[in-house]
């Protein structure tokens, strides 16, 4: 006989706060104590209908359950067991909300039906009831309220003044040049505005691009002055102290990372727009995360939207065994793609190739491109953040029809590409700002979400970590091409 | 189309403010905004299709048809024929859940209809604060705090 739980209960927040948590397949491992650890299958994104969530629970059991339905205008989601090591046969089940008009506050329904093993009828109906249900809403209840309400005019329960500015540690230059120009100084991160965030950032990434700003190659992106100093940093990961208005996506004291087009986050606490920020999932921690993010959505989008990877192409990358660099070598090879990389020492080689790099060429002075002739026939697609002093071994590097991608400018600014050169070889050239490939909230979250799952089933590159106050040592270690793998400042 | 949608929690078992608000004719007894009514043609209050004929405390007079009613779903569906409101094709719902967690209810009274431009304002805050919050008001007082 098909047995039904129906409970429900009133939860003391907008419903679209409630909503905002109810509405992400993948959230419950965050606010649900029952859940251990969750994750999205196959790289979907939580709302997206179909997809299969698997978690484990922190008795040891194991589930899997499909989306089935999604509704935003009516606050509804149905799901069903697919598979479970728990008894609960033909398991489907509904939550839907509804607000309470008369005090802005959200009335809860979950409901299931399920069929169970003969006489396990009573044990399952009260683990389902009482175990997931009304455990459930005292769980939410409680990340929502421990959490506070910012927006609130009582003050509520947060450690945050609302509308004052929270004081920072911070690392910033008054004028561009080498690594001693970094100066850690006192900051201040202001109320989040509309649709802005503010974070207490742990872990801050530290990527080649920062070196540009520093040596103030991109004057307009980040201008210092004596009075006016500005301060490095594309990308982060910390917990959320609190929102501005309209922001219903992230909540206070998540956990999340973000990126942007903007820099500022060489430091302790920063407010950015919400627009930037993706939740982290409980298996990804807050330093890997600010040491993979940006690298991590750059090969993202080299490997697939630019270099259109597929079985046998020949992918050539340059610094092979830094932190983009060894996401590109997985990436390109999880694609069925031949991998060359360039290299300065054999110790990089080496991890090079423990992350899919097959042909590595060692080389301290830009020489690769008769290596790639002689080991692949030419390169199909070259990822290159050298510059101008491997032009020339570059184009001849590249095989016919090859898509060359200039992606940085470690040794300097590249000369400008004639469409003469390019014609001797039928090549494309691309110039990419990884910003632009990530535009939209979804399609950021998308990619994280790609990003994780492959950290997830492979090896993550080494991560090298430097304290806030040591960023300039971060920075020469960088410069100093020592490095291997990626970098990461810790707040 | 104008859509006023109020909602509550009531701190009774759903079953017994259903008891009360089932009666499609008893609105003198828990709303306060009423001040008597009928059925008309003598029919039982709940007989799908059966009109009441009631008037408010200002005085004006009102005529509903009955067009869904559930003891079920506690639930009731009716629409106006004939009122000062200005008001057409107005139909409203009243809708009773209980809440488990505490043996409380949740309160649903919305409606859809059609007016002049630039009443809706004016009918929302009418239709929606005068009536569906007052009755649910008055529900509040009448249960009590437990």
């Amino acid at each position: 006989m098909l047995q039904k739980v129906v409970r429900s209960t009133v939860i003391d927040a907008p419903i679209d706060r409630v909503w905002a948590v109810l509405r992400d397949f993948n959230s419950h491992d965050q606010w649900h104590d029952v859940v251990a650890e969750s994750r999205i299958e196959g790289g979907e994104a939580p709302t997206q209908v179909g997809c299969i969530r698997s978690f484990t629970l922190k008795d040891g059991n194991r589930i899997r359950e499909q989306l089935l339905t999604l509704s935003e205008t009516e606050h509804r989601s149905t799901y069903c067991i697919v598979e479970a090591t728990v008894p609960l046969q033909r398991y489907v089940a509904t939550v839907t909300l509804k607000p309470v008009t008369d005090g802005d506050r959200t009335f809860w329904h979950w409901e299931s039906t399920f069929a169970t093993p003969p006489g396990m009828e009573r044990e399952l109906r009260q683990m389902v009831a009482e175990g997931v249900y009304e455990a459930g809403f005292e769980n939410l209840r409680r990340h929502l309220g421990r959490r506070g309400d910012a927006r609130r005019g009582d003050g509520g329960t947060t450690t945050v003044s609302r509308g004052a500015p929270v004081a920072s540690r911070e690392v910033r230059l008054h004028r561009y040049g080498g690594p001693e120009q970094l100066e850690v100084g006192a900051g201040e991160a202001p109320p989040p505005g509309p649709g802005e965030v503010r974070i207490r950032q742990r872990a801050i990434g530290v990527n080649y691009f920062d070196i540009y700003l520093r040596r103030g190659w991109i004057p307009a992106l980040l201008p210092v002055s004596d009075t006016r100093p500005g301060v490095l940093g594309m990308e982060a990961a910390g917990t959320v102290l609190d929102v501005g208005e309209g922001v219903g996506t992230v909540l206070p004291g998540d956990r999340v990372a973000y990126l942007g087009p903007r820099p500022g986050a060489y430091t302790s606490v920063r407010t950015v727009p919400a627009d930037w920020v993706v939740r982290l999932p409980a298996a990804v921690e807050d330093e890997t995360a600010a040491a993979l993010f940006l690298k991590g959505l750059t090969a993202d989008v080299l490997v697939r939207d630019l270099g259109r990877v597929g079985p046998g192409a020949r992918l050539l990358v340059h610094a092979a065994a830094g932190g983009v660099g060894l996401l590109v070598c997985a990436a390109a090879r999880r694609l069925g793609a031949t991998v060359l990389g360039t290299v300065s020492t054999e110790a990089k080689a080496r991890v090079a190739r423990e992350h899919g790099c097959q042909h590595v060429i060692v080389t301290a002075d830009y020489r690769f491109a008769d290596a790639v002739q002689r080991q692949a026939g030419g390169a199909d697609v070259i990822v290159d953040g050298l510059g101008d002093a491997a032009r020339e071994e570059n184009f001849a590097a590249l095989a016919r029809r090859g898509h060359w991608i200039s992606l940085g400018q470690a040794s300097g600014a590249l000369q400008p590409i004639s469409p003469d050169w390019l014609v001797q070889k039928s090549a494309t050239f691309s110039r990419p700002v990884v910003f632009d490939y990530v535009d939209t909230p979804a399609t950021l979250a998308e990619r994280a979400q790609r990003l994780w799952d492959a950290l997830a089933a492979g090896t993550a590159p080494p991560i090298e970590r430097y304290a806030l106050d040591a960023a300039a040592q971060a920075h020469a270690r960088l410069e100093s091409r020592g490095s291997v793998g990626a970098l990461v400042l810790v707040a | 189309m104008v859509r006023v949608y109020v909602s509550s929690i009531i701190d009774a078992a759903a079953e017994n403010v259903w008891a009360r608000v089932r009666d499609f004719n008893a609105l003198p007894q828990w709303h306060p905004g009423i001040a008597d009514s009928r059925i008309e043609n003598s029919e039982p209050s709940d007989r799908i299709g059966c009109i009441r004929h009631f008037h408010t405390r200002d005085g004006g007079m009102i005529r509903e048809r009955l067009l869904a009613l559930s003891d079920y779903d506690y639930s009731c569906t009716y629409s106006i024929l004939e009122s000062p409101m200005g008001v057409d094709d107005y139909v409203a719902t009243l809708k009773l859940t209980p809440v488990t967690d505490g043996a409380r209810t949740f309160a649903e009274w919305s409606a859809e209809f059609e007016c002049a431009e630039g009443r809706e304002r004016e009918l929302t805050e009418l239709i929606g604060g005068g009536v569906f919050q007052g009755g649910f008001d008055a529900l509040k007082r009448h249960f009590g705090r437990r």
